[in-house]
């Protein structure tokens, strides 16, 4: 199996909103919709990898248990983004009920599959099974961890997801930032 | 450490061969290992994976977590990477890794690893050196031996592979408990005396890990018994099973059986339970699936019925029979039974019956035999009479010749952990019921090697309950022992344990554990990659696991251990000039675990060794050597050992081709009827409502020892789940995530409550082993013939005591696999 051979991952929506540089932490809701940072705000403060944010969708376009993909932290990273309609852990939004994933099971890199009775990612490959609503914890499979969370912000007055870091190890990679 | 990147390897990073350890199937890793400052590049030529890290790996490149990499400082100080990775050039695993074998770098250097030995006194736990434990342990050891002989000495071992065992260990204790101490009340990890799991397949001349793992890829049909793969042989499974099911085989199968008919695999599932493995077979391929979903206990019943059935149709091997079996005859009229009165006792309908037979044991065009390898576990050997159901299951297996070397067959324990078992014979060939001894107040003295008894046994709760309270005699006599001398001490503990009833504990074991609770002594042992080991997987493939770091503290391993305890008693019976008693604790002069292998696993078969050596390396063992072994790598050697060619060593493929383990060379059937239940076991059953299965977890299986320190494993499974079917849980207002007591005459336990739509009513599966919710608190003294216990069958009533628990933190989601 070549890597994502079923579902290409789309590009998201919102490409523009690419930032020239490295936010501070906590900002992003501010930053979005705004001007590229400043020289002064390009300072790298990021206590893990150098993430660029990247808007991913506005709210109210996104439907309950409808995965939305996209790509983070860069093309070559399938990532979706679901609104599961109650709070879940991790979970941004007005409703504190949308997270985001690799689709890359964290075991040998095969494109999970959003199940949306079970609302699990499920590995075809090994057969793994990440909870979606219990931060990607497995459920049962072969994978070392678990699959990793694609760390949101919500910014209220634009109605956006931004993602602004990723937590857990991509498959594939040394460092989640090539 | 970052949990978004790892650190890669340097070319020059130290490399070395790692056999997971903890299930049976043992895949193939390599250990990296490098000074902590120092990272290789992104380049494939700047890393020692070969990898190019600047951009997306596809699947299957490798497998990288953070979970395999962690930062060790040996005795000097001095500060190491470490990476393990698995293999991709093993045979076994084929580069593909468990979700525990992909921990094992998670489990090294824990912080609450025993680094000292440490003794009770006063009231708490106090570090102290080996001088002072050793004089301890041998003191009391010897003042028993003296006054009252070694049937008063008892230990629970580890008894053959896994973490803690391999060759050199188990030939350690071994030598120690049978040849020196020569101490009868010995039993195993898992079982309640000491003896086989085995005993009824053995008698009738097979051993139980008879083929490969390459035999279940081109088997026309694999039958899995009381065993749920997924979970418990995984690459095994994933690997070599599922591949013939999905039908990639067929082109080996071609190769090897030119002119059969061929096609793509058939799998029967024997189990109560609908298990993970089950579901993604059907996923895969439903048409090719068959679950035979017994009542609880009867599988008996069910081999003699397909047996009988299989006979009348004619579909045996009548030539094979005549010349490589006997007493077929008995075993057909003692076994009859009909399909009607199968199905009936089963509950399995008379057409699927007929469905099983077709698939395993019809002949195909041209009237050739089919090839069915049979699988089975801990659903049967802990099942309802072990000895019973072997021998119905090796009789339906020798009749149809799907054991005796044909290729595609094979009748074997799918395995538990990794064995290496070398030791001298048991003392005096007793099987003596270890639990119930204790619990009446016998013995003086008990060692916990490597095990954790407390929550692993049957009947368990009257077993804890009864070492505790003798332990505490002990404890009391420590206590008011102040400023006593060691000597002071040793004859402050006899005297508790010679006229007040009590027992004086040791723990041998990696952590303090359960085990602490009932202790007064523990030694602190060492695992794999602090010592080298040398094990052998579910097809008898030999491999050394290679030493690359230091023990903590001054741990040990178990040979070293059990060699220091024979060579200070030794010390005692020459200082006081006992030359007789001297001369039984001779022969542990070993400074390393080789010396322990060549001592041994390399004996074996040799003349005037100084006694008989049981091995599973055979009268061939000699031919391997550590330096051979090395080379061999994790592809190692499938034991017996033929011979050494070119510095290579040759194994065996598949056992029986020529001869059974018989003395007359010849399978022998085993005539075995339908009985029913063991009478403790029907007393619960028709006073409770429901049945308590109980087995493995896939995350945490063979690891439960470290996971008990390990958070990530207890996020996941904080405590021991009881799968519960919906309306049940409805009845008794339980959702999951709640908490459960689970009651009957035998004791009660906690688990947490799981509510699983393919759990049938009445029936319960609860996790084993697990330190917060022991399912063994509610099984039964129950056993075999042998003394193999009864795990898998007791009856308890359920309710709810506490709810929601768990609901925020552990996902209670379907674990069964569909597209």
């Amino acid at each position: 199996m070549t890597q994502d051979s079923n579902r290409p991952a789309q590009p998201a929506r919102r490409e523009f909103f690419k930032m020239g540089g490295a936010i501070t932490a906590g900002a992003g809701a501010a930053v979005v919709g705004l001007a590229p940072a400043t020289a002064e705000a390009a300072v790298d403060t990021s206590a893990t990898l150098p993430y660029k944010p990247k808007t991913i969708a506005r709210v109210k376009t996104m439907k309950v248990n409808q995965p939305v993909s996209f790509n983070y932290p860069d093309a070559a990273s399938p990532c979706q983004a679901v609104k599961m309609g109650t709070p879940v852990p991790g979970g941004v939004g007005p409703d504190n009920d949308i997270v985001a994933y690799s689709i890359l099971c964290t075991h040998q890199g095969c494109p999970t599959v959003y199940d949306a009775n079970d609302r699990c990612f499920k590995c075809p490959c090994h057969y793994s099974i990440f909870d979606a609503e219990k931060a990607g914890q497995m459920v049962c499979g072969q994978a070392p961890s678990k699959l990793p969370q694609i760390v949101l912000e919500y910014d209220a007055k634009t109605d956006m997801i931004t993602a602004v870091a990723v937590n857990g190890l991509i498959y594939g990679r040394q460092a989640n930032v090539l | 450490m970052a949990n978004d990147r790892i650190i890669l390897p340097p070319v020059n990073a130290q490399k070395t061969n790692m056999t997971c350890h903890f299930c049976i199937v043992g895949c193939g890793y390599h250990v990296y290992k490098w000074p902590e400052n120092k990272e290789g590049g992104k380049a494939p030529h700047q890393n020692a994976l070969g990898l190019d890290f600047r951009k997306q790996l596809p699947p299957y490149s490798t497998i990288l977590s953070p979970t395999q990499q962690t930062v060790i400082t040996d005795k000097h100080g001095r500060r190491y990477n470490i990476l393990i990775v698995p293999d991709k050039e093993c045979v076994v695993n084929q580069g593909g890794g468990s979700v525990r074998g992909l921990h094992m770098a998670s489990y090294i250097q824990m912080e609450s690893r025993l680094k000292h030995p440490r003794i009770h006194t006063g009231d708490q736990w106090l570090d102290t050196d080996w001088n002072q434990a050793l004089a301890i342990y041998a003191g009391v050891t010897k003042k028993v031996l003296d006054n009252k002989g070694p049937r008063e000495l008892g230990f629970v071992l580890f008894d053959h592979g896994g973490a803690g065992g391999g060759f050199e260990n188990t030939w350690g204790t071994g030598k120690l408990v049978f040849t020196a101490l020569q101490a009868p009340m010995t039993r195993i990890h898992n079982r309640q005396a000491y003896n086989s799991e085995c005993h009824a397949t053995r008698e009738m001349g097979i051993m139980e890990l008879n083929n490969s793992y390459e035999d279940a890829e081109v088997a026309d049909c694999i039958m899995a018994i009381g065993v749920n793969p997924y979970e418990t042989q995984t690459n095994y499974f994933l690997m070599h099973w599922l591949p013939n099911v999905q039908g990639t085989t067929i082109d080996k199968k071609k190769e090897w059986f030119p002119g059969e008919e061929v096609g793509e695999g058939r799998v029967i599932f024997v189990d109560p339970r609908k298990t993970a493995s089950i579901s993604i077979c059907e996923s895969v391929a439903p048409d090719r699936v068959l679950h035979l979903d017994i009542e609880p206990g009867t599988d008996v019943a069910l081999f003699n019925g397909l047996f009988t059935y299989v006979v009348d149709q004619g579909w045996i091997d009548r030539d094979f029979i005549a010349k490589r079996t006997k007493g077929f005859d008995e075993a057909v009229k003692a076994n009859r039974m009909s399909l009607e009165e199968c199905s009936k006792i089963t509950g399995v309908s008379v057409e699927k019956l007929k469905q099983a037979a077709e698939w395993a044991y019809k002949p195909k065009a041209g009237g050739k035999l089919k090839r069915t390898m049979h699988g089975y576990e801990k659903g049967i050997i802990w099942g309802n009479d072990n000895y019973a159901i072997q021998s119905s299951l090796l009789d339906l297996v020798i009749a149809t010749h799907n054991v005796g070397g044909r290729r595609g067959t094979g009748c074997v324990r799918m395995g538990g952990h990794q064995e290496g078992y070398a030791r001298p014979p048991h003392p005096t060939g007793e099987k003596i019921y270890l639990d119930q001894e204790i619990i009446a107040g016998k013995g003086q003295t008990l060692t916990f090697w490597g095990v954790s008894t407390f929550q692993t046994t049957c009947n368990a709760e009257n077993f804890r309950n009864a070492v505790l309270r003798r332990s505490e005699i002990v404890k009391e006599a420590m206590r008011k022992a102040r400023g006593a001398t060691t000597e002071q001490l040793v004859a402050a503990i006899y005297d508790a344990i010679a006229n007040k009833g009590g027992l004086f504990v040791t723990s041998i074991n990696l952590y303090p554990h359960i085990m602490e609770d009932a202790a007064h002594l523990m030694l602190p042992a060492v695992h794999p990659g602090e010592m080298n080991l040398t094990s052998m997987n579910g097809e008898r493939r030999l491999r050394l696991s290679e030493r690359f770091m230091d023990p903590p503290g001054t741990a040990k391993p178990d040979c070293l251990i059990a060699a220091d305890i024979a060579n200070t008693l030794k010390a005692m019976y020459e200082k006081e000039g006992n030359a007789k008693m001297a001369a039984r604790f001779k022969g542990f002069n070993w400074k390393t675990e080789e010396d322990a292998f060549n001592d041994g696993f390399r004996l074996m078969g040799k003349d005037d060794v100084g006694g008989v050596i049981h091995s599973q390396g055979g009268d061939t063992g000699h031919l391997a050597t550590y330096e051979l072994l090395r080379k061999a790598g994790n592809n190692g050697v499938q034991l017996p050992i033929k011979e050494v060619k070119n510095g290579k060593l040759i194994g065996t493929e598949i056992l029986y081709t020529e001869k059974f383990d018989t003395p007359d060379g010849l399978a022998h059937f085993k005539p075995s009827p339908w009985k029913g239940f063991f009478k403790p076991v029907e007393a619960q059953r028709a006073k409770y409502r429901f049945w308590i299965n109980s087995g493995r977890v896939n995350e945490a299986w063979q690891s439960m020892y470290h996971d008990y320190y390990n958070p990530n494993m207890r996020e996941r499974w904080p405590m021991a789940p009881v799968e519960i079917n919906p309306e049940d849980a409805r009845d008794l207002g339980i959702a999951s995530g709640d908490i459960v007591e689970l009651y009957n005459d035998y004791g009660s336990t906690y688990g947490m409550a799981y509510i699983v739509p393919e759990a049938k009513r009445g029936q319960v599966f609860m996790q084993f082993g697990h330190f917060n919710g022991i399912q063994g608190d509610v099984t039964t003294e129950a056993v075999d013939r042998n003394v193999v216990p009864d795990y898998k069958h007791t009856w308890a009533n359920i309710r709810k005591v506490a709810s929601g628990t768990y609901k925020a933190t552990v996902s209670f989601k379907s674990r069964h696999y569909k597209a």
